[in-house]
C-alpha cells in the first residue's frame, strides 16, 4: 500500500510539473497583457516601466523558471488586475463553488442511484419507463437553457426562488457558506439542479446498467436460491456490485464540475471560480490563469487518487494486486 | 422410500417478442429421500431451466404454466414469493456451474455465508462463524475459522465450489439441485468433488439432482438417469440400465459421443445435426429430423411408454443393444 502511494505521489509530481510547463507556454501564447493592464493613455515610459515591473521583457523560460521557483515556495504570484495574491483571489471564491457543486453532484449520484437500481430492478414498469425517458432528456437539453428555464419559471413566472446570487452567509472557520442559511439554501436550489441535471441522468443510466447487469448474474441468482430475500440482495450485493463504475464516474465530475461549473455560475451570478477565469481569460490575467489551471490539475491528481484508493477498500482484487507488484 | 420431490407434468414457457418458448414441457419424475438422479441432456434441451423451474427461480418472460411440484408434501407451483422465498435454501437448495461467478468477489466468504444464514435463521455473530466455520469443515476446508476473512479470488476453482457446496448445505435442506457442479473444474477436481458430494449426501440424507450434459459424470453419481431432449424426458431408467442398454435414439447417440465409445486414433461420433431451435419444434418428436430410425410414424408426439422401472418416448425403440456399431 505504502508503496503504491508513493508511487502515485511522483506520477501527480510529474504530472503537475508537465502540467505548468504546458499551462504557462499555452497562456504566454495567447497574448501580451500589457495593453489591458496600463490605461490606453500611458506613456511609452509608462509603458515600459510596467512591463519590466511585471517581467515581461525577460525571455520565456526565465519567466517560467521565475513562476516554478515562486510556486515552489507556495506562491502562484499576483493578479495584473485586482493587484493580490492569486491565491488569495482564488481562495475566496472557491468555498462558493465548492458548496455548490457538492451539493449539485450528492444530488445527481443519491437521487440518480436509486431511480437507476428501481429502473433496473423493474425494467418493464411505467414509472421506469418514465424515469429512462428523463435522463434522456437531461442528457440532450443544453444546460445553459434549462438555466434560463429554471429562473424563467421559479423566479420570474411563480416567484418564489431567488435568481441569482449566494444570499446570506454564515462564516465557519474564516470561510464564508451558503448553504447553513435557509435564505442562501434558497439560492442554491436552482444553479444546484441546474447542475446536477446532466450528472443526474449519467448516474440513473449508469447504475440502472449495472443493475440490469448484476440481477441477471449468477451471483444473485445463487443469493436467491439460498433464500436471500430481493432487499437484502440488493443492499448487500448489487450495491456493491454496481459501486466502481459510478465512484470512477463521481470523481471525474466531481473534478470537471469544480473547474468548470462557469456556464451555471454565469447564469446565475454565483461568484465562484468558474467565473473568476472567464473574466481572466477576457482580460489576460495570466497569474490567475496560469494558477487556476496549475490548481485544477492538481484537484484532478488528487481526486483520482483518492478514487483509486476507494477502489482498494472495496474491491479485495485489487488490493492484492497491488501486494503482488 | 418416500418421495421429498415430486414433479408432475411441470411446464415452463417462455414469452418472447419471437414466440413462445415452451422450455419444460410435460416433465413428470420423483426423488426419493437421499436419492441422486441424474438429469441429462445437450445444451438447449431445458435441464436447467427444469431445475430453476423446481426454485421457483424463473424470471420474466419466462413463467411455470402448468403442473405441480411438491415438496414435503407442499405445492411450490403458484406459492406466493415469500412463502418459497423460506424454502429456498432452507429445504431446496441449488449449486451452479462456475463458483467464480455465484460467489460475490466483493464479499468476504463469511460474510456471504452470514447473509444465507440469515436468510433463514437469527444468530448472534458467535453463533453463525461457528456454524460457517463447521460448514466449511465438513466441505473440507483447512483452517476453517481462519478462511471466513477470504474472498473468493484467494481460494482455487475446486475449493470455491466447496464453499458454494457448504453455503447449500447450511440449512440441511431436503434436495439439492446442482446445476453442472463440476463442469468449470479440473477433471482430477470433478472426480474428487463428485466423490465428496455423493458421500456428503448419504451423510445428511440429501436427495440430489445432477444437471450435466456429461453422462460419465452423471453415471458415477447418479442412481437414475433422467435424459432431455428439447424440453422433454425422453428416456428414464437406473443409471447402469440407461448407460448399458439405451432405448432412446437421442440416449444412444449420447452414449457414443463419448470418447471412450471410440477406439483411439478413430473420430468422435457425433450425433447429425444440432438441437432444433425451440421456437420451431418439429411437430411430433423433436429427435425425429436428427434420428437414423425416424420415419412417417415419428410425426406424433410419442406416448411414454413405461416398463419395469423404465420408460421411455420413442416409437421406434431400441430394443437391441448391439444396434449402430458394438456396445462398450
Amino acid at each position: 500500500m505504502l508503496a503504491f502511494i508513493v508511487q502515485r505521489a511522483l506520477q501527480a509530481i510529474l504530472v503537475m510539473a508537465v502540467m505548468s510547463v504546458i499551462v504557462f507556454v499555452g497562456v504566454y501564447a495567447v497574448g501580451n497583457p500589457v495593453d489591458i493592464v496600463i490605461p490606453p493613455d500611458a506613456t511609452i515610459a509608462m509603458r515600459e516601466e510596467v512591463i519590466r515591473r511585471l517581467g515581461l521583457d525577460l525571455p520565456l523560460w526565465k519567466q517560467y523558471g521565475i513562476f516554478a521557483w515562486n510556486l515552489l515556495h507556495g506562491d502562484f504570484g499576483r493578479s495584473f488586475v485586482y493587484n493580490m495574491p492569486v491565491l488569495e483571489l482564488i481562495g475566496g471564491r472557491l468555498p462558493a463553488t465548492l458548496e455548490l457543486v457538492l451539493i449539485s453532484i450528492l444530488f445527481a449520484t443519491v437521487v440518480g442511484v436509486s431511480l437507476g437500481i428501481y429502473a433496473g430492478v423493474k425494467p418493464d414498469s411505467l414509472l421506469s419507463k418514465l424515469i429512462m425517458g428523463l435522463s434522456i432528456l437531461g442528457f440532450s437539453v443544453p444546460s445553459f437553457w434549462v438555466g434560463l428555464i429554471l429562473i424563467l419559471t421559479f423566479a420570474v413566472s411563480l416567484g418564489i426562488l431567488p435568481a441569482g446570487g449566494r444570499g446570506e452567509t454564515v462564516t465557519v472557520f474564516g470561510v464564508p457558506w451558503s448553504f447553513l442559511t435557509l435564505n442562501g439554501l434558497s439560492h442554491i436550489v436552482l444553479p444546484a439542479l441546474n447542475l446536477a441535471l446532466f450528472k443526474l441522468a449519467m448516474m440513473i443510466r449508469l447504475a440502472r446498467a449495472g443493475t440490469r447487469e448484476a440481477m441477471l448474474s449468477d451471483t444473485v441468482k445463487f443469493a436467491r436460491a439460498a433464500g436471500l430475500s430481493e432487499a437484502t440482495i440488493l443492499r448487500r450485493h448489487v450495491l456493491k456490485l454496481i459501486s466502481i463504475p459510478i465512484i470512477t464516474v463521481f470523481g471525474l465530475e466531481l473534478g470537471s464540475t469544480l473547474a468548470f461549473a462557469v456556464v451555471t455560475e454565469t447564469i446565475f451570478s454565483w461568484p465562484g471560480v468558474g467565473k473568476l477565469i472567464i473574466d481572466s481569460i477576457t482580460v489576460l490575467d495570466r497569474p490567475v490563469m496560469v494558477a487556476y489551471l496549475v490548481l485544477t490539475a492538481f484537484l484532478f491528481v488528487m481526486i483520482n487518487f483518492t478514487v483509486d484508493l476507494v477502489f482498494a477498500a472495496i474491491d479485495p482484487r485489487i488490493r492484492s494486486g497491488r501486494q503482488s507488484a | 422410500m418416500t418421495a421429498v420431490l415430486e414433479v408432475r407434468d411441470l411446464r415452463t414457457e417462455f414469452f418472447t417478442a419471437a414466440g413462445t418458448v415452451r422450455a419444460v414441457n410435460d416433465v413428470s419424475f420423483s426423488l426419493d429421500e437421499g436419492e441422486i438422479i441424474g438429469l441429462v441432456g445437450e445444451s438447449g434441451s431445458g435441464k436447467s431451466v427444469t431445475g430453476f423451474s423446481l426454485l421457483g427461480l424463473i424470471d420474466a418472460p419466462g413463467r411455470i404454466t402448468g403442473g405441480s411440484v411438491r415438496l414435503n408434501g407442499s405445492e411450490l407451483v403458484g406459492m406466493s414469493r415469500g412463502e418459497l422465498r423460506r424454502r429456498r435454501g432452507r429445504e431446496i437448495a441449488m449449486i451452479f456451474q462456475d463458483p467464480i461467478a455465484t460467489l460475490n468477489p466483493l464479499l468476504t466468504i463469511g460474510q456471504q455465508m452470514g447473509l444465507a444464514l440469515s436468510a433463514h435463521e437469527r444468530l448472534s455473530p458467535k453463533a453463525t462463524e461457528d456454524r460457517c466455520t463447521e460448514a466449511l469443515e465438513r466441505v473440507g476446508i483447512p483452517s476453517a475459522r481462519a478462511r471466513l476473512k477470504s474472498y473468493p479470488h484467494e481460494f482455487s476453482g475446486g475449493m470455491r465450489q466447496r464453499v458454494a457446496i457448504a453455503i447449500a448445505l447450511l440449512h440441511r435442506p431436503k434436495v439439492i439441485v446442482a446445476d453442472e457442479p463440476t463442469t468449470a473444474l479440473d477433471v482430477s477436481i470433478q472426480a474428487q468433488i463428485v466423490t465428496e458430494m455423493k458421500m456428503l449426501a448419504r451423510e445428511f440424507g440429501v436427495a440430489m439432482i445432477w444437471i450435466s450434459h456429461d453422462l460419465a459424470v452423471v453415471s458415477g453419481i447418479a442412481s437414475r438417469i433422467l435424459v432431455m431432449y428439447a424440453g422433454r424426458i425422453v428416456e428414464t431408467g437406473t443409471a447402469a440400465e440407461v448407460l448399458r442398454n439405451p432405448i432412446h435414439p437421442y440416449t444412444r447417440g449420447l452414449l457414443d459421443s463419448m470418447p471412450h465409445a471410440t477406439r483411439p486414433g478413430e473420430m468422435l461420433r457425433q450425433i447429425p445435426g444440432s438441437m432444433p431451435s425451440m421456437l420451431s419444434l418439429p411437430p411430433g418428436c423433436a429427435f425425429a429430423p436428427r434420428c437414423p430410425r425416424a420415419d412417417a410414424a415419428c410425426t406424433a408426439v410419442p406416448e411414454l411408454v413405461q416398463q419395469g422401472g423404465r420408460s421411455w418416448r420413442c416409437v421406434h425403440p431400441l430394443t437391441q443393444p448391439d444396434h449402430e456399431g458394438a456396445t462398450a
